[in-house]
């Protein structure tokens, strides 16, 4: 079938910095299948357009949440978007982070920017399960501490290491400052015994993953989540290549070891 | 299916019987037609407006209508279009949304009336560029359900090939000159006969309700010894190593620079592929704003917003996007559907305003590769 | 020595060396907010830190001075002291208690000196810290958490 976007309501807008909005999403009707943490959705803003946009938070209950940056003429309207308006979302999309896969190791997430925003529910659901998981850490890196996203809530995961970085601090941060990379040194895990989940712009994932493959972990262990421009969805309009990977079908969280390679083609 | 029929004989009466059954069963037939100086694909309403007569003379960024003297219907190549002009359409309505003044929103699928295409003359290597479709668009988890509808109703009469065109290579592209199954019926023109093979139920049904005859061993060697010797008449190849290893292995060539000189990015190549499937979206709303339509639309790896990432395009040279093109359809094409996305048809040569051949640039690619002392085969 | 450490001197300096080096160190401590040095001062001293962290800051009239980098467990606290004037080119002071392996960078300089090979093998470690910060500085240069992920707005 090819796929119609089905009625959600945002049911809550929450700014969470200048130019990013978390919208809490519970379906009109019936809802889509269950996401899973990593995996996107098509999100429609009525007269704009759609945009791919993994879920920042799944509920039980069938609602889910985006977070989104105005960048575009789509974003923008999807973060105009008020409480009481319905979107359209189609999905889910993709692959997710298959977190059960590291289960009794250690969990190393690294997040730059809006990047935070698809390990969320990732980072969430193994704090839920700590028993599932060896130690969980958590490193986010930032532009600004007026930039960060999900800031009052990274204070409370109960992780054994979260660290937050930022590029250009203001007087009031108290923080680290620099690449979220220098924080790997303060997180505690095994390198041959963990898991990496990351997301961001292509250059830190790029310098994240070879440096905790170069700390020991396995490529195939390392899981990146990358972007493209993206139409369908559904593998069917050739916008999401990368060589032989179709973003949309075969991503957005793909492993390092498929990845690295073709990552380093330019223009690929 | 149970297509058991042996091969028959048609001759030009009933050639026009086959297509008035057609159209008669309220089929839309479109087949191959003399318009505008080139011989496209278009509805009949009888076989008449065959190409009767007609053939071409091709070369790279050349295509020209010739006059035959032995009236031939199929002794042409492919032509400026392809079958998916009509299965995956270059615009067509996906769905529709409208808001209520209260703000509901109810999103509705776009389910038109499909025509019941029946194709008549589909070459073997657009049989194949069919199958690639199918793949691509309805072979995965997702269908795209207009194609699918469309082409599950299609009913298909290949026209085998004994005359290749000058900028045909089907064989080095693991095709041949003769129809492979998928056809309903398949028709191989002898001297202003067609030998008739039957490829289902379907076309069997349609053959008895047409004036035949038994086609005879003779008729049906000597129409097999023609499409064979086709094999051997192909205008161009390309070299015979494994294409998929030579694309994946030439990302960093220098020959991407010299054809990036030459091309133009006009997408013409795109555009004439048979099996190019890519596609964008358009959003479109009537004046009261409450009502909005998703189009799609026929999209070319050449355009520069094709790969447009918030900032700016992911291949922003004619070198990024010229080999992204030629690495999908010979390489990268076979790890996302299992098989190549070309078939030897040549319209990509015909059709590029700047006579770019696509097997004279795999030639090059090949021969900078092997300077380099890697083989690839 | 916290194994962190010396896996991250381990890759650039031989343990030989590193043992050599570390024999001559002090262990510090510092409560939070001690300034270990201002910019232009004589830069004569040099940490490795073992625990905690320390901002390097840049003086800047009519504000808090702007960190522009923090440092944590393993780093070299201070490179001025191997390159003539010897002059420190930003400030530092310590955000949380941090614990330290502090040096005298005369007596090291000394030693570079009077031992060509463990001269070249320290100049060789702080060369690769060296370049590992100028990395991430040019790295961040490029704001790639900016709107358009570095592209620029257009």
């Amino acid at each position: 079938m090819t796929d119609v976007p089905v009625p959600y309501l945002v049911v809550d807008r929450r700014p969470e910095t200048a130019d990013t909005v978390t919208l809490r999403l519970e379906p009109v009707a019936e809802p889509l299948a269950d996401f899973a943490p990593g995996q996107f959705a098509m999100v429609h803003c009525f007269g704009r357009g759609e945009i791919p946009v993994s879920v920042s938070s799944v509920q039980a209950t069938g609602g889910l949440a985006h977070t989104i940056r105005a960048v575009g003429a789509v974003s923008a309207g999807l973060c105009e978007a008020r409480a009481g308006d319905v979107l359209g979302l189609r999905g889910p999309y993709g692959t997710g982070w298959e977190l059960e896969r590291a289960r009794g190791r250690d969990v190393v997430v690294v997040a730059g920017g809006i990047g935070l925003a698809p390990l969320r529910p990732l980072i969430l659901r193994a704090l839920a399960g700590p028993a599932a998981y060896g130690r969980v850490n958590v490193l986010i890196g930032a532009r600004t501490p007026a930039d960060l996203i999900d800031h009052k809530e990274i204070e409370r995961w109960p992780t054994t290491y979260t660290g937050v970085t930022v590029d250009r601090p203001d007087d009031a941060w108290r923080g680290d400052v620099g690449l979220v990379t220098g924080l790997l040194d303060r997180a505690d895990f095994a390198p041959a015994d963990s898991w990496a989940f990351v997301c961001g712009p292509e250059p830190m994932i790029r310098a994240t993953a070879r440096d905790l493959a170069d700390r020991g972990l396995r490529p195939d262990r390392i899981r990146v989540s990358l972007e493209r421009n993206m139409r369908c969805a559904t593998g069917h309009c050739g916008h999401c290549q990368l060589g032989p990977v179709l973003l949309c079908r075969d991503g957005p969280v793909v492993a390092w070891d498929r990845t690295e390679a073709l990552l380093a083609v330019r223009e690929l | 299916m149970t297509a058991t029929a042996a091969p028959a004989v048609l001759d030009r009466d009933g050639l026009n019987a086959l297509v008035a059954a057609l159209v008669a069963q309220g089929r839309t037939v479109v087949g191959p037609t003399v318009r505008d100086g080139a011989i496209v694909l278009a509805e009949l309403s009888s076989a008449d407006a065959l190409p009767f007569g007609w053939g071409v003379e091709l070369d790279a960024g050349r295509y020209r209508l010739v006059r035959r003297e032995d009236g031939a219907a199929f002794a042409h190549s492919a032509g400026p279009q392809s079958w998916k002009n009509f299965l995956h359409p270059a615009r067509e309505r996906l769905w529709s949304a409208d808001r209520t003044p209260e703000g509901d929103v109810s999103f509705t699928a776009d389910e038109p009336e499909t025509p019941s295409y029946a194709f008549l003359g589909v070459r073997p290597c657009d049989l194949r560029a069919i199958a690639i479709q199918d793949r691509v668009l309805a072979g995965g988890r997702y269908e795209d359900t207009g194609y699918g509808r469309r082409r599950s109703g299609a009913f298909l009469i290949a026209a085998e090939c004994t005359e290749p065109g000058a900028t045909c290579f089907c064989v080095s592209t693991g095709g041949g000159p003769a129809a492979d199954p998928g056809y309903d019926l398949a028709l191989t023109e002898m001297d202003g006969r067609f030998l008739v093979r039957v490829g289902s139920e379907e076309g069997a049904e349609l053959l008895e309700r047409v004036p035949h005859r038994p086609a005879g061993p003779d008729l049906e060697a000597s129409a097999r010894s023609a499409v064979d010797a086709a094999r051997d008449h192909m205008g161009r190849s390309l070299p015979p190593v494994d294409l998929r290893t030579l694309m994946g292995a030439s990302l960093d060539a220098e020959r991407w620079d010299d054809v990036a000189a030459r091309c133009l990015t006009c997408g013409n190549c795109t555009m004439v592929c048979p099996t190019c499937f890519c596609t964008t979206t358009e959003e479109v709303t009537d004046l009261t704003g409450d009502h909005t339509e998703r189009w799609q639309r026929w999209d070319s790896c050449f355009d520069l917003d094709f790969s447009y990432l918030h900032g700016g395009p992911v291949r922003a040279s004619a070198r990024g996007r010229y080999r992204q093109w030629l690495t999908h359809k010979l390489s990268t094409w076979h790890d996302q559907f299992g098989t190549s996305g070309c078939v030897g048809c040549g319209r990509c040569v015909v059709w590029c305003p700047a006579g770019i051949d696509i097997t004279e640039e795999v030639a090059a690619l090949d021969a900078e590769r092997t300077a380099l002392g890697t083989e690839t085969d | 020595m916290p194994p962190s450490i010396a896996l991250r001197m381990n890759h650039a300096l031989p343990a030989e060396h590193r043992d050599r080096l570390l024999h001559v160190a002090r262990e510090a401590s510092f409560p939070p907010g001690t300034r270990l040095f201002e910019e232009g001062g004589h830069a004569d001293r040099f940490w490795i830190i073992r625990d905690g962290t320390f901002a390097l800051d840049l003086h800047v009239p009519g504000r808090r001075a702007p960190v522009v980098e923090t440092l944590g467990i393993g780093d070299l606290v201070g490179w001025s002291w191997l390159f003539e004037p010897y002059v420190w080119q930003l400030g530092g002071e310590t955000v949380t208690p941090v614990r330290a392996y502090e040096f005298d960078a005369v007596a090291v300089r000394l030693m570079c000196l009077s031992d060509p090979e463990f001269g070249r093998a320290v100049e060789h470690w702080v060369g690769r810290v060296l370049s590992h910060r100028l990395h991430a500085a040019r790295t961040r240069l490029l704001d790639l958490y900016g709107p358009y992920g570095s592209g620029g707005a257009r």
